[in-house]
């Protein structure tokens, strides 16, 4: 390892233009002739379309165009979709929803799009917007998944007459009933999991561009994945073929998923540019954010574990009901599903596991995959299931959870996931020597001898990263391949440029991919570029989410690089009368091993290029591109623990401690690599004490729609937090790597959930736990 | 936003005169006008601007009676030498607005004019038996709050100052809303010649008001244990997502608590 190799702490070569204001987001973008968009919205969660007036509208100074949805229909533009099809048990497909872009007939959410209005400046077309006259018939609204299956619910629509989406299992349920009959204790727990708004930094933003001249469209938005963004609107939503689209997501600030989808606002706006003739820019403020934004999790769940006399997991039953919004959102199916139910065995040995899934739509934003996506369901359903079944049994929660531990590997469990690699019980060793698990009870004692009340909590999750290997994913449902690419282009004069297909919105791609392949040829990471985000320049990829851009992304760069250097190795063979398999790339120069012949790298790249004395047949130029496809998800797991104080007065919980020590496999960078723990460690940490979603049950009006109501975690919220990493290196990639941009926000709500009910002695208490929850809940008992 | 008009107003009269003509509004650091004229709640066709009139700006301390210009930003007041040394309570207090950029902004004026029920001061000039200065007249704060927003204030009335006599002891507790940090409850004791004083702001579903049950405690003993197992009813207190009024009537007694253990210093 070299001070900017892999390993090396390397500071983000990105941060000196995000934090010097020089980052380039779609708002900085200007296009001659560029005017602006508002959205006119659906003031009501669930209402029929009467009549809309545009007269007194297009009146207003500055209007260029008022457009409806009748007319984007007339146009052939589609109806967005789910990529991601799911069948019921009874085999019946999932029973998707028409979502126009812009409403037309009815309104399913506060916040639905109804008319794009563009104007001469952003002012026009709000004040435009606010003169549309619209007459609505108003309907009733469910905002919540349980009250949606009830009979005599709000219809949300007409292609399920029950709002039920599918009804949909995993694993065996007989021989899961089985285990329970015959179990020495079963442990049943209801579990919520509270709804979260993304809350990105930077608010979603689309300009659209069409050329006439060319008939060609340009898309700047805020994208994880510019290509899935160009296949879907191409192939789906009719906006122009690939070849006449061209997507830009340039710095993108935060996405979390929620900047995954292809949203209503995008489509709109490039079909918009051409309608009026002027470049179209749109730019959310953070009403539009909250009410529009795809939110996460809202699960309702029903769990039983089911125990041997030996406490010793033999059974796990769960049945759930999500609440996936208005419309079906473009991977919403798979994150209940596929991505949540085949991690419910957890890091345990379980014999027989059955999950059910019924997924419901409701008069809510729609919800999809925010950061860890599924992941964080299944562990804090199964996190807390273990600690109340360790009080129950009477038993360490520590203990309990290493009796059950998976030991060997590949450890294949009932419901579909292999785990290739893992040392649970490092983690778990780890994370109590770091927080003197042993010491607590007189730590609890001394807070108690001030008055509060003192909890520990632990949490052994596992998540499934490096999304994914596509033939298993296709057979599982999804619409679309999950490889990724990647292009190394070594210039003339030997600077690097390597195009991949992953996508950076805050993850310093910048800065681990140049460490790659400064690695690799000894190269100074002032000579390497990472180029991304442009359909135009980078070929088809499959952009960033479920932390793959390590496990996949870099390793199509690796393969990519191997190519690179075999070829280099032969001109170098070549030039230097050496033998191939005697050539040796170290410190920027390739070299016969054993002797002092050398070419220093920049000779070599210009020798590719000049072409006068390559080995017979070869083509000029050093340039190569590779495809991965993973054999396998990646497994990263860990184990946390938390340590909480309560104020019984006010409720208010303080985090004394909370220890992280995760295995992510071989790591880039470790700074980064704490980065992203703590990032996951503040959301998941706010899911559990701050972040609560909130409809109003009667009007569907969403009441946490600024942060006035909604709580972001701040600084002064958050412990310094104790993170390690033990590693066990990830079989299934050349890196090694496993992943570790969700993590942070999996395994913690749990050991804070647990901590806070170790504290008040009973586990009658929901996420978030608000100061006002904590204070009513230590009040009960 | 929509378009305004922006006048910077050199003197009281000044901006008096200004604001009769449109629906004007006075801006005094603009720290709940401003979001709100952002997200189109608030339309005034007219803004007078105040924040660089020199007269409404500074503390001056005579004695035990504290005069601070409306135009005073809250750093200022939390930053003061003297006035820490004679009324710690009010400099804690205004050190706990908002953040480094609320308190560089906001005024002590365009706190009390603005009234908003989960504001600081409201409850420390209730509690200190305060006198507001207009460029009218002067209004006792006992008369002045009125209810949600609502002030004495008449069309074109401008806060130019607060004055107080600083009481023997005082002390300010709050617990903020996790989610604005605003005040959900915050409790402002006061023991001065004319006995004890109890404001509570963030709770009350008509704003600021002096709390009876609390004061009749303390004016026994100020002590906080004079506090202890004593409740308040919760009828006439605000319940929201946050806390019901049944939880804001125990904030009211903890917070009392701290602050009379302040103030006990």
């Amino acid at each position: 390892m070299g001070i900017e190799g892999i390993g090396a702490r390397v500071v983000r070569k990105e941060d000196k233009r995000f934090i010097t204001g020089g980052g380039r987001y779609v708002d900085d973008m200007v296009v001659p002739g560029m005017k602006h968009a508002a959205f006119v919205r659906s003031p009501y969660a669930h209402a029929e379309i009467e009549n809309i007036d545009l007269t007194k509208a297009k009146g207003m100074p500055g209007v260029i165009g008022i457009l409806t949805g009748k007319e984007l229909k007339a146009d052939g533009i589609g109806n967005l979709i789910c990529g991601w099809m799911i069948h019921s048990k009874d085999g019946t497909p999932m029973k998707m929803g028409a979502w126009s872009p812009l409403a037309i007939d009815k309104v399913r959410y506060v916040g639905d799009a109804v008319l794009i209005v563009v104007a001469d400046t952003k002012g026009q077309a709000r004040d435009a917007a606010e003169a549309v006259e619209i007459t609505y018939k108003e309907l009733d609204a469910v905002t919540e998944a349980v009250d949606a299956l009830k009979p005599g619910a709000p219809q949300v629509h007409a292609e399920s007459d029950d709002n039920l989406i599918f009804d949909w299992e995993i694993g065996d349920g007989p021989a899961t009933d089985a285990a329970i009959a015959k179990a020495a204790h079963v442990t049943k727990v209801k579990i919520h999991n509270n709804r979260l708004v993304p809350n990105a930094m930077e608010p979603r933003a689309a300009l659209g561009q069409y050329d006439k001249a060319e008939d060609h469209y340009t898309c700047w938005t805020t994208s994880q994945n510019p290509h899935v963004a160009r296949l879907v609107m191409s192939a789906f939503y009719n906006v122009a073929p690939e070849n006449k689209l061209r997507v830009i997501a340039p710095d993108v600030g935060g996405g979390f998923g929620s900047k995954i989808y292809i949203y209503p606002e995008e489509i709109v706006c490039l079909w918009a540019s051409k309608k009026t003739g002027v470049p179209v820019k749109w730019v959310a403020d953070r009403t539009e954010s909250f009410l529009t934004d795809a939110h996460g999790r809202d699960h309702v769940s029903e769990v039983q574990m089911a125990f041997d006399a030996d406490n010793r997991i033999i059974g796990l039953k769960v049945d759930t009901i999500a609440n996936l919004g208005a419309y079906m959102s473009l991977f919403s199916s798979a994150v209940p599903t596929y991505l949540y139910a085949t991690l419910l065995s957890g890091q345990y040995a379980i014999p027989a596991i059955h999950g059910n899934v019924r997924t419901v739509y409701t008069n809510t934003a729609p919800v999809d995959a925010y950061r860890g996506a599924g992941r964080p369901e299944a562990t804090y359903l199964l996190e807390r299931t273990m600690e109340i079944a360790a009080r129950e049994l009477g038993v360490s929660p520590a203990e309990l959870r290493r009796k059950n531990f998976v030991t060997s590997f590949p450890h294949q469990t009932p419901v579909i996931m292999c785990y290739d690699a893992g040392d649970y019980g490092a983690s778990l060793d780890a994370a109590m020597a770091a927080s003197d698990y042993a010491g607590f009870e007189r730590r609890r004692a001394e807070a108690k001898a001030r008055g509060k009340l003192r909890g520990i909590g632990m949490s052994c999750y596992i998540e499934a990263c490096g999304i994914a290997p596509s033939q298993a994913v296709g057979s599982l449902g999804a619409g679309v391949g999950l490889w990724e690419s990647a292009e190394v282009r070594v210039n003339a004069v030997g600077t690097i440029e390597v195009l991949t297909g992953s996508h950076s919105h805050g993850q310093g791609h910048e800065t681990t991919f140049a460490q790659l392949v400064s690695d690799r040829f000894g190269l100074p990471m002032e000579q390497v570029s990472i180029i991304h985000g442009d359909t135009d320049k980078v070929q088809m990829g499959m952009g960033t989410y479920g932390s793959r851009s390590g496990a996949v992304g870099m390793s199509a760069i690796v393969k990519a690089l191997d190519k690179v250097e075999a070829k280099a190795k032969k001109i170098a063979a070549h030039m230097l009368e050496a033998d191939e398999s005697d050539i040796v790339i170290e410190d920027g120069a390739l070299k016969v091993a054993g002797t002092d012949k050398t070419i220093p790298w920049f000779q070599l790249a210009l020798a590719a290029y000049t072409a006068h004395n390559l080995p017979q047949g070869m083509e000029p130029g050093l340039k190569e591109g590779a495809f991965y496809d993973p054999s396998n998800f990646t497994f990263p797991a860990g184990c946390y623990i938390c340590e909480v104080e309560i104020d019984p007065d006010t409720g208010k919980t303080a985090i004394v401690q909370f220890v992280a020590a995760d295995d992510f496999g071989n790591i880039i960078n470790p700074m980064i690599v704490e980065g992203q723990v703590h990032g996951g460690l503040a959301q998941g940490i706010g899911q559990a004490l701050l972040e609560g979603t909130s409809y109003d049950a009667a009007s569907g009006q969403l009441v946490t729609a600024s942060y006035m109501d909604y709580t972001m975690p701040r600084a002064d919220d958050l412990p310094s937090f104790v993170v390690s990493t033990t590693v066990t290196p990830c079989p299934g990639n050349p890196l090694g790597i496993k992943g570790c941009g969700e993590a942070g926000a999996i395994g913690s709500p749990p050991a804070v959930m647990n901590a806070i009910t170790d504290a008040l002695g009973h586990e009658d208490i929901t996420m978030p736990a608000t100061p006002h929850k904590v204070w009513a809940a230590a009040m009960k008992h | 936003m929509y378009s305004v008009n922006y006048h910077r107003a050199n003197s009281v009269d000044d901006a008096a005169k200004m604001a009769e003509a449109g629906d004007a509004k006075f801006l005094s650091g603009g720290m709940t006008l401003i979001p709100a004229m952002k997200t189109r709640l608030a339309a005034p066709s007219d803004l007078i601007d105040l924040t660089h009139i020199s007269e409404l700006k500074g503390i001056t301390i005579s004695g035990r009676t504290v005069t601070i210009g409306a135009g005073t930003i809250h750093y200022d007041v939390a930053t003061h030498t003297d006035l820490k040394a004679l009324c710690p309570a009010l400099c804690h207090l205004a050190s706990h607005i908002g953040d480094p950029a609320v308190r560089h902004r906001g005024t002590i004026g365009g706190s009390v004019a603005n009234n908003d029920p989960a504001a600081d001061y409201p409850s420390a000039l209730l509690a200190m038996g305060a006198t507001i200065i207009t460029n009218q007249r002067e209004i006792a704060a006992e008369d002045f709050f009125t209810g949600l927003f609502e002030t004495a204030l008449e069309e074109g009335e401008i806060v130019t100052a607060v004055t107080f006599e600083v009481p023997e002891k005082s002390g300010y507790a709050k617990f903020p809303n996790p989610a604005s940090r605003y005040a959900m409850t915050g409790v402002f004791v006061a023991k001065g010649k004319d006995g004890v004083r109890v404001a509570v702001t963030g709770a009350g579903d008509n704003g600021v008001f002096r709390s009876e049950p609390l004061e009749t405690a303390l004016a026994t003993s100020f002590d906080a244990k004079a506090l202890e197992g004593l409740s308040v009813p919760s009828d006439n207190l605000m319940g929201d997502l946050h806390a019901s009024p049944e939880y804001r009537a125990n904030l009211i007694v903890v917070m009392a608590k701290r602050a009379v253990l302040a103030a006990n210093g």
